[in-house]
């Protein structure tokens, strides 16, 4: 019997033959660049394309060919595309224009702030909960309460608490995300096994021991997953925040070319946010498979948990 | 596939030097149960799990716990861990006490290490850092030293080649080894099995219950193991209790006479059938019971 063989009998190379043939360790950037490859190689992405030609087309001949009634007032995809790209637009933005970069900076400023403090409060926060029922006893039915108010009814007084323009955007866009990762931040550390809290007891650890090597570790996914959503509501709140105040902004873009009939640039608008906001997204993504490297194994390699 | 070959270790490594420690004059991990009692809910109105239980569990040997599921097998097992504590009664590890009148839950503590029914290694670690992971926490060796004892000790269990990979990239099988290799980089003096092999196939099984005696013959720790599976229990017992079912206390209790080392050429001896058959109507009973207990709760 070869070494193979018997590696195999005893259960060795289970789910290792792709990367770690020859004992080679698999790095984060070979595992993404491998992930790449087999997406190229799959039918996905040129169904994706039909997707997209098929949407696109849907738009173009129901505006510019058949000239459907309901879509009289719409602007058609050639002349969304000739005002996006072109040097001198008619209503004032285009990719060659300094102004546009100024809106999308000032919108993902308010993001990455937003965000970053929805990050590190609701996350020590959801911990907290998680860990200390007795906090939770006292804290979670006002949280449960105050999270079904939408972030737009916080608009009257997020201007009335906040001075200026940006502070209360800023404190709407961090609401909704603030809300998304404590709660799924608590749920991750609900839904660790006792067994694992156990094991590391019975090992030796300490209180805090077991919770640097446990529940931060273990919650992670869940982190991650709050971050996914708190992200996506983080958008939806900047913009309604942006079209109530501002001066700068996609919101405040997409708002102001409404009221002044600038119809192209309002799509401008839209498909801008629908990029930046897939980027912050997949950004998201990519960081948590970084910092949860055995769970990106387990599930490229389909394993058995 | 190759195997990689291990890393170079600091200089002043010894191979299976840990062996040589491990090897005790006197045996240790002896368990003392002494009428142990566990009600679960309030004094008067709970459910008795655990009733006036008295039994030894000899140092140096494996003592294996044999009952229905929801017996209360597990309740005792984690009494001894100190996950939960007792109502009343004792329990010694050697001439500790662990448990008793004061204080009625023990501490949990390397000296008792549990494998859990299924499996407990963190899988956010690579198997080496699960294996590392308790001298480190006890802070009883430097990282370099618990990684170099974590190698030596995976190698000598015929783990080598996985220590960077995490415990959801190899077999179940191979997951349980390393955790009681896990467990005995700490050396316990007793190792908890709470039903390890239940969630195997039986094939597996009977590679994996060769596997725990040859790891038992070269350690000798205390080994506490709980089934309900009876021919396990035989073929790796030195001491089998049987178990009523809820409340649990031992109904039976027997030493296989059986001479260690043994293997599977045992199972068809006329001694192993003669335990067989001596037990299988006592424990086919306790089944009963439990499945009627269980049928009128719902």
């Amino acid at each position: 019997m070869t070494e193979t063989e018997l590696n195999e009998l005893r259960g060795l190379n289970v789910g290792r033959a792709v990367i770690s043939d020859s004992g080679y360790q698999a790095t984060s950037l070979a595992l993404s660049m491998y992930r790449l490859a087999q997406w190229l190689r799959s039918p996905r992405p040129y169904l994706m394309l039909i997707g997209f030609a098929g949407f696109l087309g849907f738009w173009y001949l129901s505006v510019e060919v058949w000239k459907l009634p309901r879509f009289a007032e719409m602007p058609g995809p050639t002349q969304v595309l000739r005002e996006w790209f072109s040097t001198d637009p008619t209503y004032g933005l285009s990719i060659f224009v300094e102004e546009y970069y100024l809106h999308i900076w000032v919108s993902t400023r308010r993001i990455a702030i937003a965000f970053f403090l929805a990050t590190a409060i609701g996350v020590p926060l959801g911990l907290f909960l998680g860990c200390c029922q007795s906090f939770k006893k006292n804290a979670f039915p006002v949280f449960e309460l105050l999270r079904p108010v939408p972030p737009l009814a916080w608009v009257p007084l997020a201007i009335v608490m906040f001075r200026g323009s940006e502070t209360p955007v800023i404190f709407l866009t961090f609401l909704a995300s603030f809300y998304a990762t404590a709660l799924n931040t608590m749920l991750g550390v609900e839904s660790i096994d006792v067994s694992y809290v156990r094991a590391a007891s019975c090992l030796g650890a300490k209180r805090w021991q077991v919770f640097r090597h446990v529940i931060v570790p273990g919650a992670l996914p869940f982190i991650f997953t709050g971050l996914q959503i708190s992200v996506g509501v983080a958008w939806f709140s900047l913009v309604a925040g942006e079209m109530v105040s501002g001066q700068y902004g996609l919101g405040y873009v997409i708002n102001t070319s409404y009221t002044m009939v600038r119809y192209p640039t309002i799509i401008i608008g839209m498909v801008t946010l629908g990029i930046v906001g897939y980027v912050t997204s997949a950004a998201i993504h990519f960081l948590g498979d970084y910092m949860m490297q055995w769970r990106t194994r387990e599930l490229a390699l389909g394993g058995d948990r | 596939m190759s195997v990689q070959p291990l890393p170079a270790a600091g200089p002043a490594r010894m191979p299976s030097a840990h062996l040589a420690v491990q090897t005790p004059a006197v045996r240790k991990g002896g368990v003392r149960i002494v009428d142990a009692v566990k009600i679960y809910g309030a004094q008067d109105a709970g459910i008795l799990a655990v009733d006036h239980c008295t039994f030894d569990v000899p140092p140096g040997e494996i003592t294996v716990i044999v009952g229905p599921s929801g017996c209360g097998k597990t309740t005792l097992l984690n009494a001894i861990a100190g996950f939960h504590s007792l109502s009343s009664g004792s329990i010694h590890l050697d001439d500790e006490m662990l448990c008793g009148r004061g204080k009625l839950k023990a501490e949990p503590g390397p000296d008792r290490i549990v494998v859990f029914q299924n499996g407990a290694l963190f899988p956010w670690k690579t198997n080496i850092d699960n294996i590392a992971f308790g001298p480190i926490m006890q802070g009883r060796m430097s990282r370099a030293e618990a990684y170099d004892k974590a190698r030596d000790m995976m190698a000598d269990a015929g783990l080598r080649g996985i220590e960077q990979n995490y415990p959801g990239e190899i077999s179940s099988g191979v997951r349980r080894r390393v955790e009681i290799v896990r467990a005995l980089m700490n050396n316990p003096k007793i190792l908890l099995l709470d039903e390890p092999y239940r969630a195997l196939d039986s094939l597996t099984k009977s590679v994996m219950h060769e596997a725990l005696l040859e790891i038992f013959y070269k350690n000798r720790v205390t080994i506490f193991f709980i089934t309900h599976d009876l021919e396990e229990a035989i073929f790796l017992g030195h001491r089998v209790v049987i178990m009523t079912t809820r409340p649990c206390k031992p109904k039976k209790i027997l030493d296989i006479d059986i001479p260690h080392p043994r293997d599977y050429s045992v199972l068809t001896t006329k001694r192993f059938r003669e335990f067989m058959d001596e037990t299988a109507a006592a424990v086919h009973e306790e089944a009963i019971k439990a499945f009627a207990a269980g049928e009128k709760e719902r």
